[in-house]
Protein backbone atom coordinates (compact mmCIF):
# COMPACT_ATOMS: atom_id res chain seq x y z
CA UNK A 1 0.00 0.00 0.00
CA UNK A 2 1.27 3.44 -0.92
CA UNK A 3 1.02 5.76 2.06
CA UNK A 4 -0.20 9.31 1.53
CA UNK A 5 2.22 11.98 2.71
CA UNK A 6 1.38 15.36 4.25
CA UNK A 7 3.27 18.38 5.55
CA UNK A 8 2.73 18.94 9.27
CA UNK A 9 5.49 21.35 10.25
CA UNK A 10 7.51 24.20 8.79
CA UNK A 11 10.72 25.95 9.74
CA UNK A 12 12.90 28.56 8.10
CA UNK A 13 15.93 30.76 8.61
CA UNK A 14 15.84 33.11 5.65
CA UNK A 15 17.72 36.30 4.84
CA UNK A 16 14.40 38.17 4.90
CA UNK A 17 12.93 36.52 7.97
CA UNK A 18 14.04 34.16 10.73
CA UNK A 19 11.19 31.89 11.72
CA UNK A 20 8.04 31.02 9.78
CA UNK A 21 6.01 33.96 11.07
CA UNK A 22 8.58 36.60 10.12
CA UNK A 23 9.18 34.92 6.77
CA UNK A 24 5.45 34.71 6.01
CA UNK A 25 5.07 38.44 6.64
CA UNK A 26 8.19 39.20 4.60
CA UNK A 27 7.22 37.35 1.44
CA UNK A 28 3.75 38.92 1.38
CA UNK A 29 5.27 42.37 1.08
CA UNK A 30 8.28 41.40 -1.01
CA UNK A 31 10.80 42.23 1.71
CA UNK A 32 14.37 41.97 0.50
CA UNK A 33 17.08 40.09 2.36
CA UNK A 34 19.90 41.26 0.08
CA UNK A 35 22.57 43.54 1.56
CA UNK A 36 25.94 45.06 0.69
CA UNK A 37 28.91 43.41 2.44
CA UNK A 38 32.03 45.59 2.85
CA UNK A 39 34.00 42.37 3.40
CA UNK A 40 33.29 41.31 -0.19
CA UNK A 41 34.44 44.68 -1.47
CA UNK A 42 37.65 44.37 0.53
CA UNK A 43 38.25 40.94 -0.96
CA UNK A 44 37.89 42.28 -4.53
CA UNK A 45 34.65 40.47 -5.29
CA UNK A 46 32.89 41.71 -8.42
CA UNK A 47 29.59 41.00 -6.69
CA UNK A 48 29.66 42.69 -3.30
CA UNK A 49 26.07 41.95 -2.34
CA UNK A 50 24.62 38.83 -0.83
CA UNK A 51 21.93 37.48 1.46
CA UNK A 52 22.49 36.14 4.97
CA UNK A 53 19.90 35.49 7.68
CA UNK A 54 20.20 37.89 10.61
CA UNK A 55 20.21 35.55 13.60
CA UNK A 56 20.28 37.10 17.09
CA UNK A 57 22.31 35.62 19.94
CA UNK A 58 19.04 34.92 21.72
CA UNK A 59 17.68 32.94 18.74
CA UNK A 60 20.93 30.97 18.59
CA UNK A 61 20.77 30.11 22.27
CA UNK A 62 17.26 28.76 21.95
CA UNK A 63 18.72 25.78 20.12
CA UNK A 64 22.40 25.62 21.13
CA UNK A 65 24.04 25.40 24.56
CA UNK A 66 27.08 27.52 25.48
CA UNK A 67 29.20 24.41 25.17
CA UNK A 68 27.87 23.68 21.68
CA UNK A 69 28.63 27.24 20.63
CA UNK A 70 32.22 27.00 21.90
CA UNK A 71 34.50 26.89 18.84
CA UNK A 72 31.39 26.61 16.67
CA UNK A 73 31.85 28.17 13.24
CA UNK A 74 29.43 26.58 10.79
CA UNK A 75 26.70 28.91 9.58
CA UNK A 76 24.93 26.20 7.58
CA UNK A 77 24.57 23.90 10.59
CA UNK A 78 23.35 26.84 12.69
CA UNK A 79 20.63 27.71 10.16
CA UNK A 80 19.75 24.07 9.49
CA UNK A 81 19.35 23.17 13.16
CA UNK A 82 17.23 26.26 13.82
CA UNK A 83 14.94 25.60 10.84
CA UNK A 84 14.73 21.87 11.55
CA UNK A 85 13.88 22.31 15.22
CA UNK A 86 11.28 24.95 14.37
CA UNK A 87 9.61 22.45 12.01
CA UNK A 88 9.66 19.83 14.82
CA UNK A 89 8.03 22.24 17.25
CA UNK A 90 5.54 23.43 14.64
CA UNK A 91 4.56 19.80 14.00
CA UNK A 92 4.10 19.28 17.72
CA UNK A 93 6.55 16.38 17.84
CA UNK A 94 8.68 16.05 20.95
CA UNK A 95 12.28 14.95 20.89
CA UNK A 96 13.07 11.61 22.52
CA UNK A 97 13.96 11.84 26.20
CA UNK A 98 17.64 11.59 27.16
CA UNK A 99 17.39 8.01 28.35
CA UNK A 100 14.50 6.93 26.10
CA UNK A 101 14.74 4.84 22.99
CA UNK A 102 15.13 6.87 19.80
CA UNK A 103 12.11 7.78 17.69
CA UNK A 104 12.34 4.75 15.40
CA UNK A 105 9.76 6.01 12.90
CA UNK A 106 11.24 9.49 12.51
CA UNK A 107 14.04 10.06 10.02
CA UNK A 108 15.92 13.04 8.65
CA UNK A 109 17.05 14.01 5.15
CA UNK A 110 18.78 17.35 5.51
CA UNK A 111 20.97 18.40 2.63
CA UNK A 112 23.79 20.83 2.12
CA UNK A 113 26.30 21.75 -0.56
CA UNK A 114 29.31 21.90 1.70
CA UNK A 115 29.49 22.08 5.48
CA UNK A 116 31.39 24.28 7.90
CA UNK A 117 33.58 26.05 5.36
CA UNK A 118 34.67 28.71 7.86
CA UNK A 119 35.58 25.99 10.35
CA UNK A 120 37.47 24.25 7.58
CA UNK A 121 39.29 27.47 6.78
CA UNK A 122 40.38 27.85 10.44
CA UNK A 123 41.56 24.25 10.39
CA UNK A 124 43.66 24.67 7.26
CA UNK A 125 45.62 27.52 8.87
CA UNK A 126 46.20 25.45 12.03
CA UNK A 127 47.23 22.38 10.05
CA UNK A 128 49.67 24.32 7.92
CA UNK A 129 51.23 25.71 11.09
CA UNK A 130 51.75 22.18 12.44
CA UNK A 131 49.06 22.61 15.10
CA UNK A 132 46.81 19.66 14.24
CA UNK A 133 45.99 19.13 17.94
CA UNK A 134 44.36 22.58 17.97
CA UNK A 135 41.54 21.35 15.72
CA UNK A 136 39.82 20.17 18.91
CA UNK A 137 36.94 17.77 19.13
CA UNK A 138 34.28 19.34 16.93
CA UNK A 139 36.05 20.04 13.62
CA UNK A 140 34.94 16.73 12.16
CA UNK A 141 31.30 17.12 13.18
CA UNK A 142 31.17 20.66 11.80
CA UNK A 143 32.90 19.96 8.51
CA UNK A 144 31.53 16.55 7.58
CA UNK A 145 28.86 16.88 4.90
CA UNK A 146 26.32 15.15 7.16
CA UNK A 147 27.07 17.53 10.05
CA UNK A 148 23.68 19.21 9.87
CA UNK A 149 21.68 15.99 9.92
CA UNK A 150 23.92 14.62 12.67
CA UNK A 151 23.38 17.71 14.86
CA UNK A 152 19.63 17.52 14.23
CA UNK A 153 19.55 13.77 14.81
CA UNK A 154 21.11 14.23 18.23
CA UNK A 155 18.75 17.00 19.28
CA UNK A 156 15.71 15.02 18.19
CA UNK A 157 16.71 11.46 18.97
CA UNK A 158 15.75 10.32 15.48
CA UNK A 159 15.93 6.55 15.06
CA UNK A 160 15.09 6.10 11.39
CA UNK A 161 17.43 7.01 8.53
CA UNK A 162 19.39 10.20 9.29
CA UNK A 163 21.27 11.43 6.25
CA UNK A 164 22.41 14.38 4.19
CA UNK A 165 21.82 14.60 0.47
CA UNK A 166 23.77 16.84 -1.85
CA UNK A 167 22.78 17.77 -5.38
CA UNK A 168 23.92 21.37 -5.74
CA UNK A 169 21.04 23.82 -6.07
CA UNK A 170 18.47 21.02 -6.29
CA UNK A 171 19.43 19.72 -2.83
CA UNK A 172 16.45 21.11 -0.89
CA UNK A 173 13.80 19.92 -3.32
CA UNK A 174 15.51 16.55 -3.62
CA UNK A 175 15.49 16.17 0.20
CA UNK A 176 11.71 16.59 0.23
CA UNK A 177 11.29 13.98 -2.49
CA UNK A 178 13.59 11.56 -0.64
CA UNK A 179 11.60 12.02 2.57
CA UNK A 180 8.35 11.58 0.66
CA UNK A 181 9.62 8.29 -0.75
CA UNK A 182 10.67 7.01 2.67
CA UNK A 183 7.14 7.57 3.99
CA UNK A 184 5.19 6.50 0.93
CA UNK A 185 7.07 3.18 0.91
CA UNK A 186 6.32 2.63 4.59
CA UNK A 187 9.93 2.81 5.82
CA UNK A 188 9.24 5.82 8.04
CA UNK A 189 6.23 7.69 9.41
CA UNK A 190 7.81 11.09 9.90
CA UNK A 191 10.67 12.58 7.92
CA UNK A 192 12.24 15.94 8.71
CA UNK A 193 13.34 17.24 5.32
CA UNK A 194 15.25 20.34 4.41
CA UNK A 195 18.55 21.85 3.43
CA UNK A 196 20.98 24.55 4.43
CA UNK A 197 23.85 26.49 3.02
CA UNK A 198 26.84 28.23 4.57
CA UNK A 199 27.39 31.83 3.65
CA UNK A 200 30.29 34.14 3.08
CA UNK A 201 33.22 34.58 0.72
CA UNK A 202 34.50 31.01 0.87
CA UNK A 203 31.24 29.61 -0.53
CA UNK A 204 30.45 32.52 -2.81
CA UNK A 205 33.95 33.11 -4.23
CA UNK A 206 33.83 30.33 -6.79
CA UNK A 207 30.61 31.70 -8.24
CA UNK A 208 32.09 35.21 -8.38
CA UNK A 209 35.06 33.81 -10.29
CA UNK A 210 32.69 32.16 -12.78
CA UNK A 211 31.05 35.56 -13.38
CA UNK A 212 27.61 34.12 -12.78
CA UNK A 213 26.92 36.65 -9.99
CA UNK A 214 25.61 40.12 -10.77
CA UNK A 215 28.18 42.91 -10.38
CA UNK A 216 25.88 45.71 -11.48
CA UNK A 217 23.99 46.38 -8.26
CA UNK A 218 26.57 46.89 -5.55
CA UNK A 219 25.09 50.34 -4.95
CA UNK A 220 21.49 49.11 -4.77
CA UNK A 221 21.51 45.65 -3.18
CA UNK A 222 17.73 45.27 -2.93
CA UNK A 223 17.47 45.69 -6.71
CA UNK A 224 20.24 43.17 -7.31
CA UNK A 225 18.29 39.98 -7.86
CA UNK A 226 16.05 40.27 -10.93
CA UNK A 227 14.57 36.90 -11.92
CA UNK A 228 12.74 36.86 -15.29
CA UNK A 229 13.69 40.48 -15.90
CA UNK A 230 15.02 41.84 -19.17
CA UNK A 231 17.86 43.31 -17.14
CA UNK A 232 18.73 40.11 -15.24
CA UNK A 233 22.51 40.11 -14.99
CA UNK A 234 23.40 37.16 -12.79
CA UNK A 235 22.36 35.85 -9.42
CA UNK A 236 22.88 37.21 -5.92
CA UNK A 237 24.48 34.62 -3.61
CA UNK A 238 22.49 33.71 -0.53
CA UNK A 239 22.27 31.28 2.36
CA UNK A 240 19.93 30.03 5.06
CA UNK A 241 17.85 26.92 5.66
CA UNK A 242 14.33 25.66 5.14
CA UNK A 243 12.70 22.62 6.70
CA UNK A 244 9.44 20.74 6.67
CA UNK A 245 8.10 17.79 8.59
CA UNK A 246 6.61 15.23 6.24
CA UNK A 247 4.35 12.64 7.79
CA UNK A 248 2.09 9.81 6.70
CA UNK A 249 -1.53 10.90 6.56
CA UNK A 250 -2.47 8.17 9.07
CA UNK A 251 0.14 9.35 11.56
CA UNK A 252 -0.88 13.02 11.15
CA UNK A 253 -4.56 12.13 11.67
CA UNK A 254 -3.81 9.98 14.71
CA UNK A 255 -1.94 12.87 16.32
CA UNK A 256 -4.54 15.42 15.27
CA UNK A 257 -1.75 17.44 13.66
CA UNK A 258 -2.27 20.55 11.55
CA UNK A 259 -1.97 19.49 7.91
CA UNK A 260 -0.54 22.27 5.75
CA UNK A 261 -0.59 20.41 2.43
CA UNK A 262 -0.23 17.03 0.81
CA UNK A 263 2.84 15.92 -1.13
CA UNK A 264 1.33 14.30 -4.22
CA UNK A 265 4.56 13.14 -5.79
CA UNK A 266 7.81 14.20 -7.34
CA UNK A 267 10.69 13.28 -9.55
CA UNK A 268 14.45 13.62 -9.63
CA UNK A 269 16.48 13.04 -12.79
CA UNK A 270 19.63 14.13 -14.57
CA UNK A 271 20.37 15.54 -18.00
CA UNK A 272 23.50 13.42 -18.18
CA UNK A 273 25.52 16.50 -19.23
CA UNK A 274 24.62 15.43 -22.75
CA UNK A 275 22.93 17.31 -25.63
CA UNK A 276 22.88 20.97 -24.50
CA UNK A 277 23.40 19.92 -20.87
CA UNK A 278 26.76 20.33 -19.13
CA UNK A 279 28.20 20.70 -15.65
CA UNK A 280 26.63 24.16 -15.49
CA UNK A 281 23.89 24.24 -18.16
CA UNK A 282 20.64 22.29 -18.13
CA UNK A 283 19.61 19.72 -20.70
CA UNK A 284 16.12 21.01 -21.47
CA UNK A 285 14.85 17.61 -22.56
CA UNK A 286 15.71 16.26 -19.11
CA UNK A 287 14.11 19.26 -17.37
CA UNK A 288 10.84 18.74 -19.24
CA UNK A 289 10.97 15.03 -18.61
CA UNK A 290 11.50 15.64 -14.88
CA UNK A 291 8.44 17.92 -14.72
CA UNK A 292 6.28 15.46 -16.64
CA UNK A 293 7.45 12.54 -14.52
CA UNK A 294 6.57 14.51 -11.40
CA UNK A 295 3.04 14.98 -12.74
CA UNK A 296 2.81 11.26 -13.45
CA UNK A 297 4.10 10.43 -9.98
CA UNK A 298 1.40 12.72 -8.57
CA UNK A 299 -1.19 11.24 -10.98
CA UNK A 300 -2.38 14.67 -12.04
CA UNK A 301 -2.80 16.42 -15.37
CA UNK A 302 -0.73 19.41 -16.41
CA UNK A 303 -3.93 21.48 -16.54
CA UNK A 304 -4.34 21.06 -12.78
CA UNK A 305 -1.24 23.10 -11.89
CA UNK A 306 -2.34 26.51 -10.53
CA UNK A 307 1.03 27.82 -9.53
CA UNK A 308 4.72 27.24 -10.16
CA UNK A 309 7.56 28.15 -7.85
CA UNK A 310 10.42 28.35 -10.28
CA UNK A 311 14.14 27.89 -9.90
CA UNK A 312 14.58 31.21 -11.78
CA UNK A 313 17.91 32.53 -10.56
CA UNK A 314 18.11 35.80 -12.55
CA UNK A 315 20.57 34.58 -15.15
CA UNK A 316 20.32 34.12 -18.92
CA UNK A 317 18.80 30.69 -18.23
CA UNK A 318 15.50 32.11 -16.92
CA UNK A 319 13.86 32.25 -20.40
CA UNK A 320 15.01 28.66 -21.02
CA UNK A 321 13.35 27.57 -17.79
CA UNK A 322 10.07 29.25 -18.73
CA UNK A 323 10.18 27.59 -22.15
CA UNK A 324 10.72 24.24 -20.46
CA UNK A 325 7.76 24.70 -18.13
CA UNK A 326 5.60 25.80 -21.04
CA UNK A 327 6.54 22.81 -23.18
CA UNK A 328 6.35 20.28 -20.35
CA UNK A 329 2.90 21.47 -19.29
CA UNK A 330 1.74 22.39 -22.83
CA UNK A 331 0.46 25.67 -21.46
CA UNK A 332 1.13 29.27 -22.46
CA UNK A 333 -0.34 32.77 -22.60
CA UNK A 334 -3.14 33.39 -20.12
CA UNK A 335 -3.44 29.64 -19.55
CA UNK A 336 0.01 29.50 -17.96
CA UNK A 337 -0.06 28.97 -14.16
CA UNK A 338 0.94 31.78 -11.83
CA UNK A 339 4.70 31.76 -11.42
CA UNK A 340 7.11 33.52 -9.10
CA UNK A 341 10.65 33.34 -7.83
CA UNK A 342 11.65 33.86 -4.21
CA UNK A 343 15.15 34.68 -5.42
CA UNK A 344 14.05 38.22 -6.25
CA UNK A 345 13.84 38.79 -2.47
CA UNK A 346 16.58 36.60 -0.99
CA UNK A 347 18.89 35.80 -3.88
CA UNK A 348 20.02 32.28 -4.55
CA UNK A 349 20.41 30.28 -1.36
CA UNK A 350 22.31 27.58 -3.29
CA UNK A 351 21.79 24.23 -1.53
CA UNK A 352 19.29 25.94 0.79
CA UNK A 353 17.26 27.48 -2.02
CA UNK A 354 14.95 24.54 -2.74
CA UNK A 355 13.87 24.07 0.87
CA UNK A 356 13.41 27.78 1.64
CA UNK A 357 11.39 28.15 -1.55
CA UNK A 358 9.35 25.04 -0.72
CA UNK A 359 8.43 26.60 2.64
CA UNK A 360 7.19 29.66 0.72
CA UNK A 361 5.13 27.34 -1.48
CA UNK A 362 3.42 25.68 1.48
CA UNK A 363 2.65 29.07 3.04
CA UNK A 364 1.08 30.31 -0.21
CA UNK A 365 -0.94 27.12 -0.56
CA UNK A 366 -2.13 27.11 3.05
CA UNK A 367 -2.84 30.84 3.30
CA UNK A 368 -4.15 31.32 -0.28
CA UNK A 369 -1.85 33.90 -1.83
CA UNK A 370 0.81 34.38 -4.48
CA UNK A 371 3.72 36.50 -3.31
CA UNK A 372 4.88 39.37 -5.53
CA UNK A 373 7.83 38.95 -7.88
CA UNK A 374 10.52 41.47 -6.93
CA UNK A 375 12.54 43.46 -9.45
CA UNK A 376 10.62 42.17 -12.44
CA UNK A 377 9.03 45.32 -13.84
CA UNK A 378 10.65 44.82 -17.25
CA UNK A 379 9.85 41.26 -18.24
CA UNK A 380 12.44 39.50 -20.38
CA UNK A 381 11.12 39.66 -23.99
CA UNK A 382 11.56 35.93 -24.58
CA UNK A 383 9.48 35.24 -21.48
CA UNK A 384 6.84 37.79 -22.52
CA UNK A 385 6.40 35.84 -25.75
CA UNK A 386 5.46 32.70 -23.84
CA UNK A 387 3.06 33.86 -21.15
CA UNK A 388 0.85 36.76 -20.21
CA UNK A 389 2.32 39.42 -17.97
CA UNK A 390 -0.37 38.97 -15.32
CA UNK A 391 0.83 35.39 -14.76
CA UNK A 392 3.99 36.87 -13.23
CA UNK A 393 2.47 39.11 -10.55
CA UNK A 394 4.48 41.97 -9.12
CA UNK A 395 1.83 42.67 -6.47
CA UNK A 396 0.48 40.31 -3.82
CA UNK A 397 -2.45 38.26 -5.11
CA UNK A 398 -4.96 36.68 -2.75
CA UNK A 399 -6.23 33.56 -4.46
CA UNK A 400 -6.90 29.94 -3.61
CA UNK A 401 -4.29 27.58 -4.98
CA UNK A 402 -5.10 23.92 -5.23
CA UNK A 403 -2.22 22.14 -6.93
CA UNK A 404 1.28 23.57 -7.27
CA UNK A 405 4.69 22.60 -8.61
CA UNK A 406 8.12 23.43 -7.23
CA UNK A 407 11.28 22.68 -9.17
CA UNK A 408 14.99 23.17 -8.61
CA UNK A 409 17.87 22.63 -11.01
CA UNK A 410 21.58 22.56 -10.34
CA UNK A 411 25.19 22.04 -11.35
CA UNK A 412 25.80 18.50 -12.49
CA UNK A 413 22.66 18.77 -14.67
CA UNK A 414 20.46 17.73 -11.72
CA UNK A 415 16.70 18.33 -11.76
CA UNK A 416 14.06 17.91 -9.07
CA UNK A 417 10.34 18.67 -9.19
CA UNK A 418 7.76 18.13 -6.45
CA UNK A 419 3.98 18.52 -6.54
CA UNK A 420 1.97 19.72 -3.54
CA UNK A 421 -1.80 19.93 -3.10
CA UNK A 422 -3.97 21.91 -0.77
CA UNK A 423 -5.15 19.74 2.10
CA UNK A 424 -8.69 18.62 1.38
CA UNK A 425 -9.09 16.41 4.45
CA UNK B 1 52.29 27.06 41.90
CA UNK B 2 50.51 25.16 44.68
CA UNK B 3 48.17 22.29 44.08
CA UNK B 4 45.39 24.45 45.53
CA UNK B 5 46.09 27.23 43.01
CA UNK B 6 46.10 24.77 40.15
CA UNK B 7 42.80 23.26 41.31
CA UNK B 8 41.20 26.73 41.51
CA UNK B 9 42.29 27.47 37.96
CA UNK B 10 41.11 24.08 36.66
CA UNK B 11 37.58 24.31 38.02
CA UNK B 12 36.14 26.84 35.56
CA UNK B 13 37.77 25.00 32.66
CA UNK B 14 36.15 21.72 33.67
CA UNK B 15 32.83 23.45 34.35
CA UNK B 16 32.67 24.60 30.72
CA UNK B 17 32.43 21.01 29.52
CA UNK B 18 29.89 19.69 32.01
CA UNK B 19 26.64 18.45 30.50
CA UNK B 20 23.64 20.66 31.24
CA UNK B 21 22.32 18.35 33.96
CA UNK B 22 25.57 18.28 35.95
CA UNK B 23 26.25 21.16 38.32
CA UNK B 24 29.72 22.63 38.87
CA UNK B 25 29.21 21.80 42.58
CA UNK B 26 29.94 18.19 41.67
CA UNK B 27 33.53 18.99 40.81
CA UNK B 28 35.97 17.67 43.41
CA UNK B 29 39.56 16.50 43.32
CA UNK B 30 38.65 12.83 43.18
CA UNK B 31 35.95 13.15 40.53
CA UNK B 32 36.43 11.10 37.37
CA UNK B 33 35.96 13.47 34.45
CA UNK B 34 34.01 11.19 32.13
CA UNK B 35 32.57 8.59 34.51
CA UNK B 36 31.36 10.85 37.33
CA UNK B 37 31.16 14.32 35.83
CA UNK B 38 29.76 12.86 32.60
CA UNK B 39 31.99 14.96 30.37
CA UNK B 40 31.74 13.63 26.82
CA UNK B 41 34.99 11.74 26.28
CA UNK B 42 35.42 13.52 22.93
CA UNK B 43 35.66 16.80 24.88
CA UNK B 44 38.71 15.67 26.87
CA UNK B 45 40.91 16.89 24.04
CA UNK B 46 39.27 20.32 24.35
CA UNK B 47 39.84 20.33 28.14
CA UNK B 48 43.49 19.62 27.45
CA UNK B 49 43.75 22.50 24.95
CA UNK B 50 42.22 24.89 27.49
CA UNK B 51 44.56 23.62 30.23
CA UNK B 52 47.54 24.15 27.94
CA UNK B 53 46.45 27.72 27.29
CA UNK B 54 45.69 28.48 30.94
CA UNK B 55 49.03 27.22 32.29
CA UNK B 56 51.15 27.83 29.21
CA UNK B 57 52.27 24.21 29.08
CA UNK B 58 52.06 21.40 26.56
CA UNK B 59 50.63 17.97 27.25
CA UNK B 60 51.89 14.85 25.52
CA UNK B 61 49.88 11.90 24.26
CA UNK B 62 51.13 10.00 27.34
CA UNK B 63 49.78 12.70 29.66
CA UNK B 64 46.41 12.41 27.98
CA UNK B 65 46.41 8.66 28.60
CA UNK B 66 46.86 9.10 32.35
CA UNK B 67 44.16 11.76 32.62
CA UNK B 68 41.09 10.32 34.37
CA UNK B 69 40.31 12.43 37.44
CA UNK B 70 40.68 16.03 38.50
CA UNK B 71 43.62 14.95 40.67
CA UNK B 72 45.30 13.46 37.59
CA UNK B 73 44.96 16.81 35.89
CA UNK B 74 46.44 18.62 38.89
CA UNK B 75 49.37 16.18 38.97
CA UNK B 76 50.07 16.61 35.27
CA UNK B 77 50.02 20.39 35.53
CA UNK B 78 52.17 20.39 38.71
CA UNK B 79 54.81 18.33 36.94
CA UNK B 80 54.83 20.59 33.87
CA UNK B 81 54.84 24.01 35.53
CA UNK B 82 57.68 23.00 37.89
CA UNK B 83 59.94 22.20 34.99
Amino acid sequence: MKHRVVVTGLGIVSPNGVGVKAFHNAIKVGKSGVRFFPELEKLNFSCQIGAKPEVSEEQKRKYFSELQLKNFNSSGILYGVMAGMEAMEDAGIEAAGKDSEPLWDLGIVFGTGTSGVEKFRESVYLLDAGKVKRLGSTTVAQTMASGVSAYLGGKIGAGNQVTTNSSACATGTEAIIMGYEAITSGKAKQMLCGSCSDDGPVVWGGFDAMKVLTWKHNEEPERGSQPMSAAASGFVPGSGAGAMMLESLESARERGATIYAEVLGGNVNNGGQRQQGSMTAPNSIAVQRCIRSALESATIKATEIDYINGHLTATVKDPTEIKNWSEALKRKGSDFPYINSLKGMIGHGLAASGSMEAVSVILQLYHSFVFPNSNCEQLHPEIAEILDRERIPTELINTTLKTVAKASFGFGDVNACVIFRQNSN
Amino acid sequence: MTSEEIYAKLQPIIATYLPEDVSADNINRDADLTQELNINSAHLVDVVLDVEDAFDIELSNNDLETLRTVNDAIAIVEKKVKK
